[in-house]
C-alpha cells in the first residue's frame, strides 16, 4: 500500500514538468518564433512626456508683474526609434549643422538609446511652428513644451535672481529633478523654489510608427495634469525700483529700501545692474559669461554680498549702545581734540544729538573709549575684554554682525569683531588702543547695505526691527500663505528711552546748522538721516541712512555709492532724499536735482583686476584723515 | 550515521538554497529594472521599491538562518498553534483592515503591514501535514477526507471573504497532497474534466455542449458495452449528469456569483472579447513585452516596455515579464527551469523523508509553489487568466517574500535532520 501510493509521486512530477515544457514552448514562440511581438513593440511605442507645470509669477506690492512665463519647445529624442531620417530638414528645421546634429544624436545615444533624452532645447515659439508640421516625418522625435522666465520691465535682477539647468548633484539630493529640469540658481528664484516650482504631470500617449500619436493612452486614465506653482506677492514696489535703479545709472553701489514697520523690502539695487531677460534661454550661456567676466562685477550682489566699512554711519549705533550701558548721558560733551583720529573742522560738541549731527570723529573715539574700558562686575577691575564683549552683543542684537534671515540667498554676515577674534588677530595681547578705529565705523567692522537699512528702519521704530524679506505672500486666494518669521519682532537690548536721542540727531544731520546732510532733504516730508564716508584704498565711498518722516515713518533708505570721490553728504544724501520723495509723494517735484544726480558718475574708475568690496582685512587702518 | 554527526550542515541540501538565493537575486535586480529611472538609481535608496526589497531580502536571510538554527520538531509541534494564529490574523483583517487595490488583505499599523493570507498558506501546510501524520489516518475513511479538507477550505474562505479570489485559488493546490497520501485518482480526474468543461461551458453554448456530451457519453457506453457486458449504464448516466451539472453551474456561477472584472479577465483570455486598451491591455502589453524580448533579451535596464510606472503591477504580478524583455528567452526558460527544478526536487526530497509529517508537508509546499508559479507565469505569457498571486521569491513585497522563504526554509531543515529518529 505504501508503495503504491509512493508512485504517485511520478503523476504529481508529471503535471510539473508538463506545465514547465509547455512555458517552454510557449515562450520559445513568443519571443523567438513569434515575430509579431517585437513589432508591436516598435509599433506599440507608449510615450511618456513631462508634463511641466508653469512656474509661479512674480508680482510687485501694487499686483504689477515682474516675471512671467513664456512658452518654448524642448525636442526630444528616443535614439532607437530613430528610422529613415532626413537629416538635412531636420538641421535647417533647427538651423544647425550636420556636426552639431551627429554631436547631439551622439549625446543622446550615450544617455541611452530607450529612454528619451533632450535632442534640441528651447526653441522659440516662432522656430517650433516651422518644426511642427514636419515633425511627424522624423520618427523618434517629439515636442514638449517647457516656459520660460520673462521680465517685462528688466529691473530688480539682483532681487529675482535667475534659474538654469539643474546640477547632477541636486537631482541626486531631490527626486523631483530629472536631467534638463530647470531650478532657480540666485534671487527670489532659489529661496522661493519649493512654492515656484509646482507639480510636474504626466501624459502617456500611443504612438504609431509613423510618428503619429494615436491619443492617449487608457484614456488618460494614468496621466497627471501638472499644477502651476505658486505665485510670489513681492514686497517690491515696481515704480521705486525702476528709479532707484535709474539713479544708480553710471555708478557702484547699491540702495536699499524698507517699510520700517513691515520689513518689507520697497527696492533693492546693486549697482551695476543688468536686463535679467539677458540670462534667460538660449541666449543664458554666453551673455553670463560676459558678465561673470565684467570687472564692474555686474552679477555681484552688493545689497547682499558687499562687505563695506560703514563709516560714520556707525557712530549712531555707536552712541545707542553708549547710552544704554550709562557710560554716557545725552548731554555729555567731549572736546573735538584731533588727537588719534582726525576730524573736520566744527565746533566741540556739547551733547551726543550734536555729535552725532556734526559726525564728530574725536567725541565717539572717546565713546567707544568708555564702551570698552569698562569695570569688569565679577573682577572689579577694568576690562577691555568684558566691555568688548559686551559691544559685540549690543551690536548682534542691532543686526550687525550677523546674517539676517533675508528670503533671498547668500547674504553675508559683515564682521562686528569679538575678543575671540582680536586674540587670533594679535596673538601677543591688544586693548583699546589697538581697536580704536572701530569707533568710528572703520578698522575691522564691516557692513553688508542690507544691515544699514535695516539698522535705518530700526532706529525708526524706536528699537525694533522685522526681518527684511521680499515676500509679502505666497500663492492665490484661495490659499494665500506668508512666512511666521516675517511677522515677528525682534527687539535691540538697547533701552527705548534712548532711541529719541538717536533721531534727533538724525534730525538735525539733515535739518540743523553744522550738520552733514543737508542735501538730504525733502521739504515738508521730516528726512532724519546720518552720513557716512567709508575709507578704503581707492576713493572714499558715500554712505547715507535715512527714514522718513521723523513720525511714524513709513520708509528707510540706505544708499552706498562706491568710490565716490565725495562724502556722504554729497553724493548718497541727495540720493536717499529723492528715493524717499518717491515713494512717499510718487511723484519727485525736483527735476533739476534728479537730472543732475540721475546723470552722474561720481565712481573712480576700477583699475583692472580689482575688486570694489574688499574683504575687512585689507582696508588701511589708518584713520587720521577727515571723516564725516 | 556518519553525516549525522557532522551536524546539520552537512546534511543541508544546499542546491535548494542556491536555488532560492538565484531566484532572490533575479526577482531584485528586475525590480530594480521595472522601478529603474536614470536618474535617481542609486541601489540604496529606501524611500523606492528596489531599495524597500532590498530590506526585505536582508530580513529574509536572517529568517532563514534563524530557521536553520531551530529545533526541527519545533514546527511540528505548533502545528496548530500557527494554523490558528492565521486563521485568527485572517479574521482580524475582515474585521480591521483597510482596503488596498479591492481586496482587504493587509493588516498593519501606519506604513508597515502584512499580509496574513500569505503566511496562511504556510500554515494550512504545517496544519495538514499534522493532521495526515497522525497514526491509523487512511484517506478512504471520510473523516479523515472531512478534516483534511476542512483545514484547507476555512483559510480558503477566509481568503475569498476577503476578496483576493487568486489568493484563495491556491489552496486547490493541495489536492496534490491529498493524492500522494491516497486520496482517489478519480477525485483528480474529475477535476481535470471539470476544468476543461469549465472552459468549454464559456466558449460553447451549454446547450449544444450538454447534448454533445450526451451523444459522446451514449457512443461510448454502446461501443464499451458491446464489447463487456458487465459495464453498467448508472456509471455513465453519472457522467452525463456530472458534466450537465457542470456546465449549468458554471453559468449559473459565472453569471450571477463572478464579478464583472474578473468576467471580463475570462473572456479576454478566451479570446472573446478583444480589449487591448481595457482588461485586456495587462495581457496584451505583458506578451508584447516578452514577445519582444527575442532570444537574449534587450538587456539589463534597456526594456521599453516595462519601463515607466504607468503599467500596474509590473514589479509585483507582472515582474515576469521584465525577465522576459531584458533577458530574453534564454532568461525567463531559466527562471521557469529552476522553479520546476524546484519544485521537483522538493517532491523528491519529501519522498526521502522518514516523518510522515516532513514527507506531507514538502508535498503542501512544492504544489503551493508550483500553483503560483504556473498561474502567475501563465497568465503573463496569455495562459490563463489574470490572476493576481505574486511569483514566489521574485515578486516585490515583503509578506510574500517572507512566507515563501519560512515555507522552503522549514522543510530544509526538517531535510537535514532526516536521519534522526522520529
Amino acid at each position: 500500500m505504501k508503495n503504491s501510493l509512493s508512485s504517485r509521486r511520478y503523476a504529481v512530477i508529471g503535471i510539473f514538468v508538463a506545465v514547465g515544457v509547455i512555458y517552454i514552448l510557449r515562450l520559445f514562440y513568443l519571443q523567438i518564433f513569434d515575430d509579431t511581438y517585437k513589432q508591436l513593440a516598435d509599433r506599440n511605442a507608449l510615450r511618456y512626456v513631462t508634463q511641466y507645470p508653469s512656474r509661479g509669477l512674480v508680482y510687485d506690492r501694487n499686483g504689477k508683474l515682474l516675471v512671467y512665463n513664456e512658452a518654448v519647445y524642448d525636442l526630444m529624442v528616443i535614439p532607437r526609434q530613430v528610422k529613415n531620417l532626413d537629416t538635412n530638414l531636420l538641421c535647417s528645421l533647427l538651423k544647425i549643422s550636420k556636426e552639431d546634429f551627429d554631436k547631439k544624436m551622439e549625446k543622446a545615444k550615450k544617455y541611452s538609446t530607450y529612454a528619451p533624452s533632450f535632442f534640441e532645447k528651447q526653441i522659440s515659439k516662432e522656430d517650433f511652428a516651422a518644426l511642427q508640421e514636419k515633425i511627424y516625418l522624423f520618427q523618434g522625435f517629439y515636442a514638449q513644451s517647457r516656459t520660460l522666465r520673462k521680465y517685462p520691465d528688466s529691473v530688480a535682477a539682483a532681487v529675482l535672481g535667475y534659474i538654469g539647468e539643474v546640477n547632477e548633484k541636486k537631482i541626486e539630493e531631490d527626486g523631483y529633478y530629472k536631467r534638463g529640469d530647470y531650478i532657480g540658481m540666485s534671487g527670489l528664484e532659489k529661496s522661493y523654489e519649493k512654492y515656484l516650482r509646482g507639480i510636474k504631470g504626466s501624459k502617456i500617449t500611443l504612438v504609431d510608427v509613423h510618428n503619429r500619436e494615436k491619443g492617449s493612452f487608457q484614456n488618460g486614465k494614468y496621466d497627471k495634469a501638472a499644477v502651476a506653482g505658486d505665485n510670489l506677492y513681492s514686497t517690491i514696489d515696481l515704480e521705486l525700483q525702476k528709479y532707484a535703479e535709474s539713479l544708480m545709472k553710471n555708478k557702484r553701489g547699491s540702495i536699499v529700501a524698507i517699510e520700517p514697520s513691515t520689513g518689507e523690502v520697497l527696492c533693492f539695487v546693486s549697482a551695476p545692474t543688468y536686463d535679467p531677460n539677458l540670462l534667460v534661454g538660449r541666449v543664458r550661456g554666453a551673455n553670463y559669461k560676459k558678465l561673470a567676466e565684467d570687472i564692474s562685477k555686474p552679477l555681484f550682489n552688493r545689497a547682499l554680498m558687499a562687505e563695506y566699512p560703514p563709516g560714520s554711519i556707525f557712530k549712531v549705533a555707536q552712541a545707542l549702545i553708549a547710552l544704554d550701558m550709562g557710560v554716557i548721558t545725552p548731554s555729555t560733551g567731549f572736546p573735538c581734540d584731533k588727537g588719534l583720529v582726525g576730524c573736520h573742522n566744527h565746533p566741540s560738541a556739547p551733547s551726543v544729538r550734536d555729535a552725532i549731527k556734526m559726525s564728530c570723529n574725536p567725541y565717539f573715539y572717546r565713546v567707544f573709549q568708555r564702551e570698552v574700558q569698562r569695570m569688569n562686575p565679577s573682577t572689579g577691575k577694568i576690562d577691555s575684554k568684558y566691555g568688548l564683549s559686551q559691544w559685540t552683543e549690543a551690536m548682534f542684537k542691532m543686526g550687525f554682525g550677523i546674517r539676517l534671515d533675508i528670503d533671498l540667498p547668500s547674504v553675508r554676515k559683515g564682521h562686528i569683531p569679538d575678543t575671540a577674534f582680536y586674540n587670533r588677530w594679535y596673538p601677543t595681547g591688544w586693548n583699546f588702543y589697538t581697536i580704536y578705529s572701530n569707533s568710528i565705523g572703520q578698522g575691522e567692522v564691516t557692513v553688508v547695505p542690507i544691515q544699514m537699512a535695516n539698522f535705518a528702519a530700526l532706529v525708526a521704530n524706536r528699537g525694533w526691527y522685522i526681518t527684511p524679506h521680499l515676500v509679502r505672500s505666497i500663492g492665490d486666494e484661495n490659499k494665500r500663505y506668508y512666512l511666521k518669521k516675517y511677522r515677528q519682532k525682534n527687539y535691540s537690548t538697547v533701552d527705548a528711552s534712548w532711541w529719541d536721542v538717536a533721531v534727533a540727531g538724525m534730525y538735525g544731520v539733515v535739518h540743523e546748522g553744522g550738520g552733514t546732510g543737508h542735501r538730504a532733504d525733502v521739504p515738508g516730508l521730516d528726512v532724519c538721516g546720518k552720513t557716512g564716508t567709508a575709507q578704503n584704498s581707492g576713493a572714499d565711498h558715500s554712505v547715507f541712512i535715512s527714514f522718513a518722516p521723523r513720525n511714524n515713518p513709513k520708509i528707510a533708505v540706505s544708499v552706498y555709492v562706491e568710490n565716490a570721490r565725495g562724502g556722504g553728504g554729497t553724493w548718497a544724501a541727495p540720493i536717499a532724499g529723492l528715493i524717499i520723495e518717491k515713494y512717499i509723494k510718487r511723484e519727485v517735484e525736483r527735476k533739476e536735482t534728479e537730472q543732475q544726480y540721475m546723470e552722474a558718475a561720481p565712481c573712480q574708475p576700477l583699475p583692472i583686476g580689482r575688486s570694489a568690496a574688499k574683504k575687512p582685512t585689507e582696508e588701511k587702518k589708518d584713520s587720521s584723515a577727515v571723516n564725516n | 550515521m556518519d553525516k549525522r554527526d557532522k551536524g546539520i550542515l552537512a546534511n543541508v541540501e544546499w542546491k535548494v538554497v542556491i536555488a532560492w538565493l538565484f531566484l532572490i537575486l533575479v526577482g531584485w535586480l528586475n525590480i530594480y529594472a521595472a522601478v529603474y529611472d536614470a536618474d535617481h538609481s542609486s541601489i540604496f535608496d529606501f524611500s523606492c521599491r528596489y531599495g524597500k526589497q532590498m530590506i526585505w531580502i536582508a530580513a529574509s536571510l536572517i529568517i532563514a538562518l534563524f530557521v536553520m538554527i531551530m529545533d526541527p520538531k519545533f514546527f511540528s509541534q505548533t502545528a496548530y498553534l500557527i494554523y490558528i494564529i492565521c486563521i485568527g490574523m485572517l479574521v482580524l483583517v475582515l474585521g480591521v483592515a483597510t482596503a488596498t487595490k479591492g481586496a482587504k488583505s493587509w493588516l498593519g499599523i501606519g506604513e508597515f503591514g502584512i499580509q496574513p493570507s500569505e503566511f496562511a498558506k504556510l500554515a494550512t501546510a504545517l496544519a495538514l501535514a499534522k493532521v495526515l501524520s497522525a497514526i491509523n489516518v487512511d484517506m478512504k475513511q471520510w473523516s479523515t477526507r472531512l478534516t483534511a479538507i476542512g483545514i484547507i477550505a476555512l483559510p480558503m474562505l477566509l481568503v475569498l471573504l476577503q476578496n483576493d479570489t487568486g489568493s484563495a485559488l491556491v489552496f486547490f493546490s493541495f489536492v496534490f497532497v491529498l493524492f500522494r497520501e491516497g486520496l482517489s485518482s478519480t477525485v483528480l480526474i474529475l477535476g481535470a474534466a471539470a476544468i476543461v468543461l469549465f472552459v468549454l461551458a464559456l466558449v460553447v453554448n451549454p446547450f449544444i455542449l450538454t447534448g454533445v456530451i450526451i451523444a459522446a457519453v451514449m457512443i461510448a457506453y454502446f461501443i464499451l458495452h458491446g464489447r463487456n457486458h458487465r459495464v453498467k449504464f448508472i456509471y455513465f448516466l453519472g457522467i452525463m449528469f456530472f458534466a450537465a451539472a457542470v456546465i449549468f453551474g458554471v453559468q449559473f456561477g459565472y453569471n450571477e456569483v463572478l464579478e464583472s472584472h474578473q468576467k471580463d479577465r475570462i473572456e479576454v483570455l478566451l479570446g472573446q472579447k478583444q480589449d487591448d486598451k481595457g482588461v485586456g491591455y495587462n495581457v496584451n502589453q505583458s506578451k508584447i513585452a516578452i514577445g519582444s524580448g527575442g532570444l537574449l533579451g534587450k538587456g539589463f535596464l534597456q526594456g521599453t516596455q516595462t519601463k515607466f510606472n504607468f503599467v500596474p503591477e509590473q514589479d509585483t504580478d507582472f515582474i515576469f515579464c521584465t525577465v522576459g524583455e531584458e533577458w530574453g528567452f534564454l532568461g525567463s526558460a531559466l527562471v521557469v527551469i529552476v522553479f520546476i527544478w524546484l519544485c521537483v526536487k522538493i517532491i523528491k526530497m519529501a519522498e526521502r523523508q522518514r516523518s510522515n509529517f516532513a514527507r506531507i508537508y514538502g508535498y503542501g509546499i512544492a504544489s503551493v509553489i508550483f500553483f503560483h508559479v504556473m498561474v502567475n507565469i501563465g497568465m503573463t505569457i496569455g495562459l490563463l487568466p489574470v490572476i493576481g498571486i505574486p511569483l514566489p521569491f521574485l515578486s516585490y513585497g515583503g509578506s510574500s517574500l517572507w512566507a515563501f522563504t519560512l515555507m522552503l526554509f522549514i522543510f530544509v531543515r526538517q531535510d537535514a535532520s532526516r536521519g534522526d529518529l522520529v
